[in-house]
Order: structure tokens, then C-alpha cells, then sequence
């Protein structure tokens, strides 16, 4: 008999339209002190499965079939114990820890009231407990901190006391749904250590649900590979990751970025199962003609040079907003500082650092978003910046161009996407005629592999990566020469984010663009990049050939970087 | 044809949660019908009440149908000049929708130009702006409008003040109103202008304008509808509140304000129509168009979206 067995689970959530079927015959088991991983891309039915081991599916959502039981005790739909099992014999650690943990509440509060309600303890007692789980989850100085509010306390550090409320009652079950997607690798690192930890010291069974198949490949002892609310695979993770069967895992193993070596193209798998190397079509030979044949010609296109954004808290400083302002340095933020990199035609410079570290802000500065306070910005030979730091509309004006982290907000919903894409024709070539016009639209529309339909409907009827393609159709429709990619597959789908780095160096290829690519990701990094700038707190750590870097990392800092970041080639 | 369409508008979300909401489809019912009979009230009303030829001081003091001395020809009774009570209030109610209307088209235009402008500048322009609406809206809008009408009185002759009255009264209601339209707008336009979707425009280079009223101005239209919908009733019963008190439309073209300041003088002498019937009237319409309202903010609140 298994700690866990979940048989036959049937869910589903009837709407106006349709009913969505978001988990359908699922059947799996877990033992305790093993950790079991669930992966599928989004909406593919992982935190509904969570959500309904502890009974918190919305309605109209709800089970039509099946059993969940623990220790052989059946949970379903069984109000009075579900409420006895929740939080005592299962704990929950939800993904973004910002919102899980109650703001106006200290700490304290928040761990002794859940402690009161499931053991039978004294507010002393309890309080005693609180600061050793506070202690077990690796909080210095527990005694003190017990004391304050979460936002207190940094994202990992939440995470931390997440993690403490939820082995607070000695669970035997614990549930993280996506826990690391919101912190940075190094944090990310820690939180995953402290699971492993815990779950043997205690003997736990621990359900992990994320989208990242290195920090499955890292943690988990089983897998269960989810598709469209089925379990397409399920097995030993090694097994599983080596030598996948289903096609659906076999595209989501193949897609993530290899960590050790440099690839050419991500491989995808096509629905029949096959591999294919590349989509690389012939479809930008259009574009080519009328924009004309570039050449790169080696030498600098954009250059930083002691380029400083310094925050300070503005808004909060007075309450009279025309009196004169003290500027304390308490309140100053340096969020890029001294920053100098140049761009050569026709590369790939990759940014990397983590949330903090001022790389979106070099981003904003670099597009005219944001003002620098500091130092200047050359565009071919040419001040981006007057004396006053003042964006300047220079000549080039348009060649700078840039694609976005949300594909969810960066396109106008109430625009149809032949408006987003012309839009941006129109402001530059004020008199062209609309053949020229739709022509063009036409030729930006096939080479992001979209159909041409697709020109007649609204951002919210396409997909994340559909729209991640939109928004690359844009940036190019002013015929940019430099193109800044902020994060472009971090909301996306591992599969999904192989297509769209491929598209990007399809296109970084054929049309001579240089690129400036953002990112958290050291992976992802390492496979897009020629050479990379590694940030820290605004300030430039290492700057280096992609491959020297990541085989001889000179800085403290970048040598952690990639020790830490989770690698899927751990077990292969 | 007309099945199609329905079925078509029943498909959407926002019509789905029309026709299932009784209140909405019986208040906007009534609306409509209100506003069919006052465009067309040439047609609808059987007497023309500001036709001088059409009324008789004979047929003053008529009851209504039912009561005893009434007559089949005035339905809802006659007034001190012997007009028809029930063409009255529909020439009436005209003159309060387009009071209502047009002030708060005023009022909207206005409030959304300084909110979206102030939200997406920001800086000491916003500062201005917004602590103007603060004490704009420290000043009650039944005072505020006394103070504009009792400058225009100074301004204008008396006798050009009867033609302009109408205009006096959409200014006066209108520039109580637009606060509230600045500020919702402020208050979306600085979550709009966060969104990437404007930073790319800023990127290609579109100017500031277009970027506010192309871009985010759609955006933002849906809570400036909920409030436009809410301020339209408060609009019509500042109209008659100011009618009432004898500031508003001259009583040769009576509004329902009006009617009710002229009923009132008769209420306690036993002819309670004059009063009552216009009284009821102003009530059906302005709670037609605040449930009407109701419905709308919460139709097109997604976090209320029922599934």
C-alpha cells in the first residue's frame, strides 16, 4: 500500500460552451521520503491535480471520478476530514511568495496560528516550535526575525517561511506547485536543497509541479509527464529523461537547452515523433529585397560607456510637491552603475543577472524608455543622448528595436494584428501606397511563421508563443539593425521556447541584425549568445567569450552562476 | 435575420450576461422605451404642449382618467394651463436626456482629456490636475452649479438667458462631473502606460498623443462607460434638482424639474397629479439607468466574470 494513491481522477470544469476536461483518468502513487515531479506545458492540468489532492478546485470546477487517499484514508469530497488533513498532514508551498504569505500579519502570527489550529499546543510552545522550524529552514537569527512582517524579508527568504508554515503541523505530504519559478537561480538552488533535505530528515512525500526539467531532473526521484490533462509518461526520472518514449516527452527533453555545449538550432519533434534539426524557410528572401542586402561590417554599432540610472524614492520624498528635496543616500538606488559594453555588427551580446541587477534598465536606456543620469550611448558614431541626457530623435531612429518578456501585455488587445503590424510601417514610410503596405505585412507575417489569416484576429485568440511571434513581426516592420530581446521565452513553454530561439537566429542570420539578448537563463544564454556581460546589482562582473566564460569563469560570482544553475545533463 | 443577430450577440460574453440578467434587460427596456418616446416625441405625445393653440385654459385642473371628472382625452390629467400631463412629461423628460447627456458628454470629454493627459505626463502637470479635481470635488455639484448659473445670470441678459438656459445648465452640471471622470481615468491610464504594448509604441516613435488617445484611451474606455452610465441619472436629477429650485430651464419648455415645482404648489389643494406623476417618472428613469449601470460594472469587471 502507497502513502499516496491517487486512481482514476477525473476533473473537469463545465463552461457556458464546453466542458473542459482538465484531468482525465490520471492514476499515480508515492511513497514516503521519495520526491515525484509533475511536468506539462501550461494547461496541461498540473496544479489542477494539486489543487484537488487538498480539495481547492474552483468551481465550477469539480471531480466526477476517482479516489485520492492517503494512508488509506479516502480524502475526496470529504469536507470534515479534508479540513483535519489540510495543512496537518499536507502542506502546500504555492509559487510566488510575495502574495502567499499574509502582508499585515508578522511572521509569528502567521506560523503560531497554524500551528494553534492543528496540534494541541500553548502559545508558548508553539512560539518555541516557530523559531526551530524558522532555524530548520535555514533563517538566521530566528529569534529576532519571528518578529517581523514578510515584506520584510527578501523573495528566497519568504519562499523559506513559506516552506516553514507549511512543515509547521508535521505533514507527511507536501505540495510545491511551481516553488522556484519566481526566485533566482542561487535562491532557486537553496529552495531545492532544503526540500531534499527535509524530505528525507522527515520522511515526506514531496509532489513537486514546475515546467523546468532541470530542477526535476535535479530533485525528483519519479516523474509523471502531463499533456491536455492526461499523464502521457510516468516513471523513474532517469529513466524518463533518458530515454523518453512518449513524443511529448521526448519534445520536452530534446527542447531544453543543453548546459554543457554550444548547439546550433534547438531540435524539435514534430507531432508524427520525428526530429527536426531546423525550420529554416526561404521566406525572408521578400524582406531582403526590399530592404536591400546588408553587409556587417565588424565594427562598433552601439557603445556604452559609464552609463549610470540612479533611482531615488521621488514620489515618496515630500508631501509638498514643489518644496526642495534633501536626497538621502538611504534612499538612492544605483540600479545601473558605471556600465560600459560595446556591440559589434551582426553579434549576439547576451545580458545576464539576476532579478535586480539592472539589466532591463540598460534595456529601457538603450531604447530612449528611460533617461541615464550618467555617461553615454553611441549608435553608430552617433549620441543617443544630448548633453542633458535627454533621448534625442537621431536618424536612425527605428533601427533600434526591441521584444518583450510578456507576450500577454506587449501587444495593444484592442488592435488587430494587421494594426499592431502596420502601424509601425505606416509612422516610417508616411506615403506608401497599401499594396506596398499589406505586401509588406504579408512578407513580416510569413516569416514569423504565423498564416496570413492570422492578420485579421485579436492579440487574445493566439497563443503565448503566438503572440511572442507577433511581437518579433513588429520590432522587425521598421527594418531594425539591432534588435534587444528582454526575456523573450520566460513566460513561454520549454517547446515553445526552442521554436522561437530558432526563429530569432533564423532571422538574426538572414536579415544581418544584431542582437542584445536578456536573460536569467544561463542555458538559454549560452546557446543565443556570442559573448556575454555577466551583471550583479547594476555593476559588470565579467564580460567574456560565450564559451571561456562558461569553461573558465574568472569572477566569484559567475563561477556560482553556473554551479548552481539546475542541469538536466546531471543524470544523462 | 433578426434571430441571427441575437444568436450572435447571446454568443458573447457580454451579451450572455445581458440577457441573463433580468434587471438589466427590464431596466434597459424601460430605458429605451423612455428614450424612443422622447426623441420622438412629436409622435408618441398626443398634445404639443408648447403649442399655445393646442391649449386651453378650459381643460385646466382635469383630473387624471380614473378619478372622477377625468377624461379619456388627457390619460394622466392637465395642468394649471390646461397642458396634457403625460405629453408634458415626454417633451419634459427630452429635455432632461439632452441635459443629461450632453453634460455629461462635457463632462466626459473633459475629465478623460486631463486624466489621461495628467496619468500619462505625469510630473507637476499631474499635480495640478488632480489636486483640482480634489477641490472641485469638495464643492457640492448642486452648489456648483447654483454658483455658474448665478455668474451667467450676471453675464447675460434676461432676456437672452431664456435661450442660453439650457446651455448654462450642461455647462454647469457638466463641470461638477468631470472629477470623477479625471481621476478614473488617471488611475487606469497609470496601469496602462506600464504595459509593454506602450513601451513599444514609445520604441517605434509614435508621439506622446497618439500613444494616448490610439493606444490607451481604448483601453481605458470600459470603467469611463461604468461611470459615464451611473453619472448620466445623477446628471438628469441634478437637471431637475436645479429646475426645481428654479435655476434651471425657463417654464416655457418645462423639464421634469419644472413639473415639479409647479405640482408642488398644488399638492396640499387636492390636484396631487402635477406633481406626482413627473416625480415618478424622474424615479423609473433614474433607476432604469442606474441598474443599468449596476449591470455594466459588473459585466465588464473580468474579475467578476462568471465562468
Amino acid at each position: 500500500m502507497s502513502f499516496l494513491e491517487v486512481k482514476d481522477l477525473n476533473i473537469s470544469y463545465p463552461t457556458r460552451k464546453e466542458t473542459i476536461v482538465a484531468s482525465k483518468n490520471v492514476e499515480f502513487s508515492l511513497e514516503r521520503g521519495e520526491i515525484l515531479g509533475i511536468v506539462g506545458e501550461s494547461g496541461s492540468g498540473k496544479s489542477t491535480i494539486a489543487n484537488a489532492i487538498i480539495n481547492l478546485i474552483d468551481p465550477p470546477g469539480e471531480i466526477t471520478d476517482g479516489s485520492i487517499k492517503i494512508d488509506n484514508i479516502e480524502l475526496r469530497s470529504n469536507e470534515e476530514i479534508i479540513q483535519n488533513i489540510r495543512g496537518k498532514k499536507i502542506g502546500f508551498v504555492f509559487q510566488d511568495p510575495q502574495t502567499s504569505l499574509n502582508p499585515l500579519f508578522k511572521i509569528k502570527d502567521q506560523l503560531i496560528e497554524t500551528i494553534q489550529a492543528h496540534l494541541n499546543l500553548s502559545y508558548q510552545d508553539s512560539l518555541t516550535k516557530s523559531i526551530q522550524l524558522l532555524k530548520e529552514v535555514g533563517i538566521e537569527n530566528a529569534e529576532k526575525r519571528i518578529e517581523d512582517y514578510p515584506h520584510q524579508f527578501s523573495g528566497g527568504m519568504r519562499q523559506r517561511v513559506v516552506i516553514a508554515l507549511a512543515i509547521s503541523c508535521e505533514p507527511d505530504l507536501i505540495i510545491a506547485d511551481e516553488p522556484t519559478t519566481a526566485l533566482d537561480v542561487s535562491i532557486q538552488y537553496q529552495i531545492l536543497e532544503l526540500l531534499k533535505d527535509l524530505t528525507k530528515k522527515r520522511n515526506l512525500g514531496v509532489i513537486i509541479i514546475t515546467h523546468d526539467m532541470g530542477v526535476i531532473a535535479e530533485t525528483t526521484d519519479k516523474v509523471i509527464v502531463m499533456r491536455y490533462g492526461h499523464i502521457v509518461e510516468q516513471g523513474e526520472t532517469k529513466e524518463l529523461l533518458t530515454n523518453p518514449k512518449s513524443t511529448e516527452a521526448k519534445s520536452l527533453v530534446i527542447s531544453v537547452p543543453p548546459t554543457n555545449k554550444k548547439i546550433d538550432r534547438f531540435k524539435l519533434i514534430s507531432p508524427d515523433g520525428k526530429e527536426i534539426t531546423s525550420n529554416s524557410t526561404n521566406l525572408t528572401k521578400n524582406i531582403i529585397k526590399t530592404w536591400g542586402v546588408r553587409e556587417n561590417k565588424n565594427q562598433k554599432l552601439l557603445e556604452l560607456k559609464d552609463v549610470t540610472k540612479i533611482f531615488d524614492d521621488q514620489s515618496l520624498g515630500s508631501i509638498f510637491p514643489f518644496s526642495s528635496r534633501n536626497k538621502i543616500d538611504d534612499q538612492i538606488v544605483r540600479a545601473v552603475d558605471n556600465v560600459s559594453f560595446d556591440l559589434i555588427e551582426g553579434e549576439t551580446l547576451g545580458l545576464v543577472g539576476e532579478s535586480g541587477s539592472g539589466k532591463s534598465t540598460i534595456a529601457k536606456i538603450i531604447t530612449g524608455l528611460v533617461n541615464p543620469n550618467n555617461g553615454y550611448i553611441k549608435y553608430n558614431n552617433e549620441s543617443l543622448y544630448n548633453s542633458n541626457n535627454k533621448y534625442q530623435i537621431h536618424k536612425s531612429r527605428g533601427q533600434i528595436q526591441m521584444i518583450f518578456q510578456d507576450p500577454y501585455s506587449s501587444l495593444n488587445p484592442r488592435f488587430k494584428v494587421r494594426d499592431i503590424i502596420s502601424e509601425p510601417i505606416k509612422f516610417f514610410q508616411k506615403n506608401i501606397n497599401n499594396n506596398e503596405l499589406s505586401e509588406n505585412i504579408h512578407d513580416l507575417i510569413d516569416i514569423v511563421g504565423m498564416t496570413r489569416q492570422s492578420l485579421d484576429r485579436y492579440p487574445h485568440e493566439f497563443s503565448g508563443g503566438q503572440r511572442q511571434r507577433i511581437s518579433i513581426a513588429r520590432a522587425l516592420a521598421t527594418r531594425p539593425r539591432l534588435l534587444i530581446c528582454d526575456e523573450p521565452t520566460s513566460a513561454l513553454d520549454v517547446s515553445i521556447q526552442a521554436q522561437i530561439l530558432n526563429l530569432l537566429k533564423d532571422i538574426q542570420d538572414e536579415l544581418h541584425l544584431t542582437m542584445l539578448f536578456i536573460s536569467h537563463d544561463l542555458p538559454v544564454i549560452r546557446q543565443m549568445c556570442n559573448r556575454i556581460v555577466v551583471l550583479k546589482n547594476g555593476l559588470v562582473c565579467e564580460s567574456n567569450e560565450t564559451e571561456s566564460l562558461f569553461n573558465t569563469p574568472q569572477h566569484d560570482y559567475t563561477k556560482q552562476l553556473i554551479n548552481l544553475m539546475p542541469k538536466i545533463e546531471s543524470l544523462i | 435575420m433578426l434571430l441571427k443577430t441575437y444568436n450572435k450577440i447571446y454568443d458573447t460574453d457580454i451579451g450572455y450576461s445581458f440577457f441573463n440578467s433580468k434587471l438589466a434587460v427590464i431596466s434597459s427596456t424601460i430605458f429605451f422605451v423612455i428614450l424612443f418616446c422622447s426623441v420622438f416625441a412629436g409622435i408618441v405625445a398626443p398634445y404639443n404642449p408648447f403649442d399655445p393653440a393646442s391649449v386651453s385654459l378650459m381643460d385646466a385642473f382635469t383630473p387624471p382618467v380614473w378619478s372622477e371628472g377625468g377624461s379619456f382625452s388627457f390619460i394622466l390629467g392637465t395642468d394649471q394651463q390646461g397642458r396634457d400631463m403625460f405629453s408634458t412629461m415626454i417633451y419634459g423628460s427630452r429635455i432632461s436626456l439632452i441635459v443629461g447627456f450632453a453634460s455629461i458628454i462635457f463632462a466626459m470629454i473633459l475629465g478623460v482629456f486631463l486624466g489621461i493627459t495628467s496619468g500619462y505626463i505625469g510630473g507637476r502637470y499631474e499635480i495640478i490636475v488632480m489636486r483640482l479635481t480634489d477641490v472641485q470635488l469638495t464643492i457640492p455639484s448642486i452648489l456648483m452649479a447654483l454658483l455658474v448659473d448665478g455668474i451667467a445670470r450676471a453675464i447675460i441678459s434676461q432676456s437672452m438667458h431664456d435661450e442660453m438656459a439650457i446651455y448654462v445648465l450642461i455647462f454647469a452640471i457638466g463641470i461638477s462631473e468631470w472629477p470623477q471622470f479625471a481621476r478614473v481615468s488617471r488611475a487606469s491610464t497609470l496601469v496602462e502606460k506600464n504595459k509593454e504594448y506602450v513601451s513599444a509604441s514609445r520604441i517605434i516613435g509614435l508621439s506622446n498623443i497618439l500613444i494616448m488617445f490610439k493606444h490607451i484611451l481604448p483601453n481605458i474606455l470600459r470603467p469611463i462607460l461604468v461611470i459615464a452610465t451611473i453619472g448620466l441619472a445623477l446628471a438628469i436629477i441634478t437637471e431637475s434638482t436645479l429646475s426645481f429650485l428654479g435655476v434651471g430651464v425657463p417654464p416655457t419648455t418645462p423639464s421634469l424639474g419644472t413639473l415639479i415645482r409647479f405640482g408642488n404648489n398644488f399638492l396640499f389643494s387636492g390636484e396631487w397629479w402635477i406633481t406626482f406623476f413627473p416625480a415618478i417618472f424622474l424615479i423609473v428613469l433614474a433607476l432604469s439607468i442606474n441598474l443599468l449601470g449596476d449591470w455594466m460594472r459588473d459585466a465588464l469587471n473580468p474579475k467578476l466574470k462568471k465562468r
